[in-house]
């Protein structure tokens, strides 16, 4: 296609729904799903007379998110009225922040494949209402559903600090971790608690000649893939568009595009960046808000370790896999089990194990999270510590732990019970291990001449031990055993 | 029975000498004998308003405890919103457009027993000064029928004038229910910006627009004012219990205030009519005697006032209006072609000319490149006002003006001069712009017969004050004694 120079510059704005009970300025409840124009008062309606009120919760949760994103926060700030015409806004004009967002200034950092992270510096992150949903059916009509109106959004402004679409998904996954985290969001990308809206452009060197593309924006991505998708195919569009006709960034020709998933590519919706203004003005209806020192350390005390500080900390101080840290990290529940279950005493790979390969499947079986499976992190670190000790090797250890999550029995009485104790009595052992020596006369010699087969007859003759132990002998044991006859 | 003030009606019914469906059948009569001629009532509700009576009658007749209007017939203007009958804003846009809920003043006054006979013609969504912008009738002034009633609560005014109702609700945005009460020789007070709850009152100017009551005197101000100040949580603009609590401003309304000092603003007064002029003056000699002192002060930035105020009601008019476009509720224009022409339709067909003068106005003031020139520059001049009005309190307890440069003017008379028009507030928008309470009052009539009407302005949260030292006025007049020859 070419073989240009260039660099791809991507910035971001994020919509993301917070997770309270009710709207943002009226007590309408808010429900996925439910009969269109039945979550509504005459408020969310944009009823004449009617006033808002702030949901002082999801200005908190605003909050919360914002200083975990490092951002600044007002001491005041003010509503704004955000004017233009459309059928799914009953005003016609949203309540949002202008001039005087309630955040500012911070960072996101996000994990780069090389280990090492990349900070993504936030512009702004400010709070404003959602508006309905236009359902365009068959016939000569549109429909509109509120019951999305007034739902309380969280828009964040990244600075353009991104250069691939991989680090785009990034901070994406990384972002609906925080806000997962902070517990301010569902973040549930297939119910469009989180939209993307990433202005890509690219900066071409042709003949040492530095040209920028104009920039277009990708409106409304509400899947990881999608955010991927479009940005990859946004690149290949410009470089083609920058050979074909040379076109560069002016003033006002930014364009705004949409992504078409059927068939994988953007398409153009506004040629020409129009001249939109939307008459904002302070809303005479709300009150400033001012956010005293008391209140945002009340606010404060909400923070938490950031998933990616966690999981950082568990390949340093833990020595786990960067890959079984996060996995570990995905959800707070499960890092927080994982911390109790180590904090008792368990070791932290055999209790990630544990966690891993048993406990998330079937959290995941069920469609639930670690946490719902009635585990305990006593018991679990009971069973890490059995599995040390050598009483049960790691497969019995995952066929426990799996039984632990239907009975309240403990794992070492489920492991007698099944029969999964290994035989560690060294006295015992040794009789058997004898027993198959004289049985194996070749392999012995074999060992013994330490050629070829050596390390092959050796592993024979363990799991000879192994199967008429019926597997529950201590492998490592046995090994010994086996080294001082055969020596 | 009609000489009776709703106070005085009210203490009647409630010792059982007059039943409540006694005075609204009163009531009714003469709006059935009188509304035709004065269009002050935009609906009324016969039925609904006797049932309501009589229930209140059992209630007084059985013991149980009764509200403080125990039943007495009062008129709301059509701005408030009701479950029964229509909301109209008297337009046409929202001619047929019935309200799921009831304003929050509403509520108040079913809470305090009061009957609501009917509600009252305005100006269109209450831009105007003299009723005649009203898009669906014309309303008179009871006494001359010729002339305008005064806007935009001319309704209201002219009812209580009238006695079509026994007191009423208004809004007040730039004067629409001090200039009015004025024109009609009643009583009119604006309480303080956040005194009244606004939910449910259609939206004007948001940062202007507040609640008051029209009545025949100052006594029944301040039972009106009883029954609808206080904090509402769905308002978060009327003010905290804590920091400024309504008080019960009957209580100790007969108490004169001592050492009253009455601010005067000599060049406020020179542009107003001769006789206007001489009834202010009098009225302040009356205080004189009455012991106050009598201090003059300057107002500076007081010829900035109309044109801040035309930038900013009209900017917070533009965008409150803009929800009537004919998708969810109110007028939709028949057979668009597509969605921009229900809006663009809708709202050719249902606003009349002065709304649509003035959404434009403010849709302008409100534009990139414009906004610092226009409606930022009003905020600072706003605030100067305010200032002004801080510094001119700290000599004086009160300032006494006119409520408007002349008495009513002849229907048509300045219809077509909105400047003009514009000009009948100008002692009345300072008021608005500052947020402070003020109150009209009838201190005289003109060689013509007309009520001539005198504003008080006092400082934030002090209506305790201003109706008291109103009643002082009040109680050495009889202005508010006079009844419109219509109905003499």
């Amino acid at each position: 296609m070419s073989d240009l120079e260039y660099k791809v510059i991507i910035g971001l704005e994020i919509h993301v729904q917070l997770c309270t009970r009710t709207k943002m300025f009226c007590s309408c409840g808010l429900e996925f799903a439910a009969e269109p124009n039945s979550r509504v008062c005459p408020v969310c309606l944009g009823m004449p007379g009617v006033l808002p009120v702030m949901n002082k919760k999801a200005f908190e949760y605003s909050v919360l998110a914002a200083l975990a994103l490092n951002c600044k926060i007002a001491k005041f700030t003010k509503w704004d009225r955000k004017s233009y015409y459309y059928p799914d806004l009953p005003k016609n004009y949203q309540i949002s922040q202008y001039d005087l967002p309630f955040s500012q200034n911070g960072f996101i950092e996000i994990p780069l494949e090389s280990g090492q992270t990349k900070k993504i510096r936030i512009t702004r992150a400010h709070l404003e209402e959602d508006a309905g949903k236009s359902v365009h059916s068959a016939g000569d009509f549109s429909q509109v559903d509120l019951n999305r109106a007034g739902t309380p959004l969280l828009e964040i402004v990244t600075e353009p600090d991104m250069n691939s679409a991989a680090e785009v998904r990034t901070l994406a996954v990384e972002l609906q971790r925080i806000v997962r985290y902070l517990g301010v969001s569902e973040a549930d990308m297939q119910k469009g608690h989180m939209r993307f809206e990433p202005n890509i452009n690219l900066v071409i060197t042709k003949n040492g000649s530095e040209y920028k593309t104009p920039i277009a924006e990708v409106k409304n991505l509400n899947s990881f893939r999608a955010v991927e998708r479009s940005i990859e195919y946004e690149i290949r569009r410009q470089l083609d568009d920058f050979m074909e006709t040379g076109r560069v960034m002016e003033m006002g020709n930014k364009s705004t595009r949409g992504w078409d998933d059927a068939n994988q590519v953007t398409v153009l919706q506004r040629e020409k960046e129009e001249a939109h203004d939307y008459r904002y003005f302070p809303d005479p209806d709300l009150l400033p808000v001012e956010v005293d020192d008391d209140w945002l350390n009340e606010i404060k005390s909400g923070l938490c370790e950031l998933p990616l500080q966690k999981q950082m900390r568990y390949v340093s101080e833990y020595k786990l896999s960067d890959y079984d840290s996060g996995v570990l990290t995905a959800e707070r529940s499960t890092a927080e089990f994982f911390e109790q279950t180590v904090a008792l005493g368990g070791e932290p790979k055999r209790v990630c194990n544990l966690i891993t390969q048993t406990g998330l499947k079937l959290a995941n079986e069920q469609g639930g999270s670690l946490t719902d499976l009635g585990l305990t992190a006593e018991k679990v670190s009971e069973l890490a510590k059995m599995v040390d000790a050598g009483d049960v090797n790691a497969s019995a250890a995952n066929t426990i732990m799996e039984q632990m999550t239907k009975t309240d029995k403990d794992p070492q009485t489920i492991a007698e019970e099944m029969n999964l104790i290994q035989k560690s009595d060294a006295g015992e052992l040794e009789s058997i291990v004898e027993q198959i020596l004289a049985d194996n006369h070749q392999a012995v010699e074999d060992v013994k001449n330490q050629g070829k087969k050596a390390k092959k007859a050796q592993g024979f003759l363990l799991g000879q031990v192994m199967q008429k132990t019926k597997g529950q002998a201590n492998p490592k044991i046995v090994s010994e055993i086996l080294s001082k006859k055969l020596s | 029975m009609e000489e009776l003030t709703a106070r005085q009606l009210r203490d009647k019914i409630k010792a059982g000498e007059i039943t409540s469906v006694q005075a609204t059948k009163q009531v009714l009569e003469a709006i059935e004998k009188h509304d035709k001629t004065l269009g002050a009532y935009i609906s009324v509700f016969e039925e609904q308003a006797l049932k309501h009576a009589s229930e209140i009658d059992k209630k007084t007749a059985s013991s149980q405890p009764i509200g403080q209007l125990a039943g007495v017939p009062v008129a709301i203007k059509d701005n408030m919103c009701t479950t029964f009958g229509a909301t109209t804003c008297a337009s046409k846009i929202l001619e047929n457009f019935h309200s799921p809920y009831n304003a929050t003043v509403v509520e108040k006054l079913l809470a305090a027993d009061a009957v609501i006979i009917g509600k009252t013609n305005l100006d269109e969504f209450a831009m105007g000064s003299s009723t005649e912008n009203s898009g669906l009738k014309r309303t008179v002034n009871p006494w001359d029928t010729s002339r305008v009633p005064g806007g935009s609560s001319g309704g209201s005014a002219a009812a209580v004038a009238g006695r079509l109702c026994f007191a009423a609700l208004g809004s007040d945005t730039g004067g629409s229910i001090r200039q009015p009460a004025g024109f009609c020789g009643v009583v009119g007070l604006k309480p303080t910006y956040g005194r009244v709850s606004r939910f449910g009152l259609v939206a004007f100017g948001s940062s202007l627009d507040q609640i008051g009551p029209i009545t025949l005197t100052v006594e029944d101000s301040a039972l009106m004012l009883n029954v609808i100040a206080g904090h509402d949580p769905n308002d978060s603009t009327s003010v905290d219990e804590k920091n400024a609590p309504a008080c019960d401003y009957l209580e100790n309304l007969e108490k004169p205030i001592e050492n009253l000092k009455v601010g005067v603003v000599p060049h406020f007064t020179a542009g107003a009519d001769e006789q206007v002029r001489q009834a202010i003056s009098q009225a302040i000699e009356l205080y004189k005697k009455l012991g106050a002192e009598i201090v003059e002060i300057d107002m500076p930035h007081f010829d900035y006032a109309i044109a801040a105020y035309y930038m900013v009601a009209t900017a917070e008019a533009s965008s409150n209006l803009s929800r009537y476009d004919g998708v969810h509720y109110g007028h939709r224009t028949e057979n668009p072609n597509d969605y921009i022409e229900v809006y663009s339709k809708s709202r050719e067909e249902g606003f009349g000319k002065e709304v649509k003068r003035r959404i434009m106005l403010g849709a302008y003031a409100l534009s990139s490149g414009y906004y610092d020139a226009y409606y930022l520059k009003a905020l600072k001049v706003r605030n100067l006002i305010r200032g002004d009005f801080i510094k001119a309190f700290e000599k004086c307890d009160c300032i006494i003006t006119p409520v408007a440069p002349t008495t009513a003017f002849k229907v048509g008379e300045k219809i077509d001069d909105p400047l003009q028009m514009y000009l009948a507030d100008i002692y009345t928008i300072s008021a608005n712009l500052a947020g402070i309470p003020a109150i009209s009052l009838p201190c005289g009539f003109d060689d013509n017969s007309l009520p001539i009407g005198m504003q008080i302005l006092a400082p934030a949260f002090e209506e305790e004050k201003l109706l008291r030292l109103s009643r002082m006025f009040e109680l050495q007049t009889d202005y508010h004694k006079k009844k419109p020859p219509i109905i003499s």
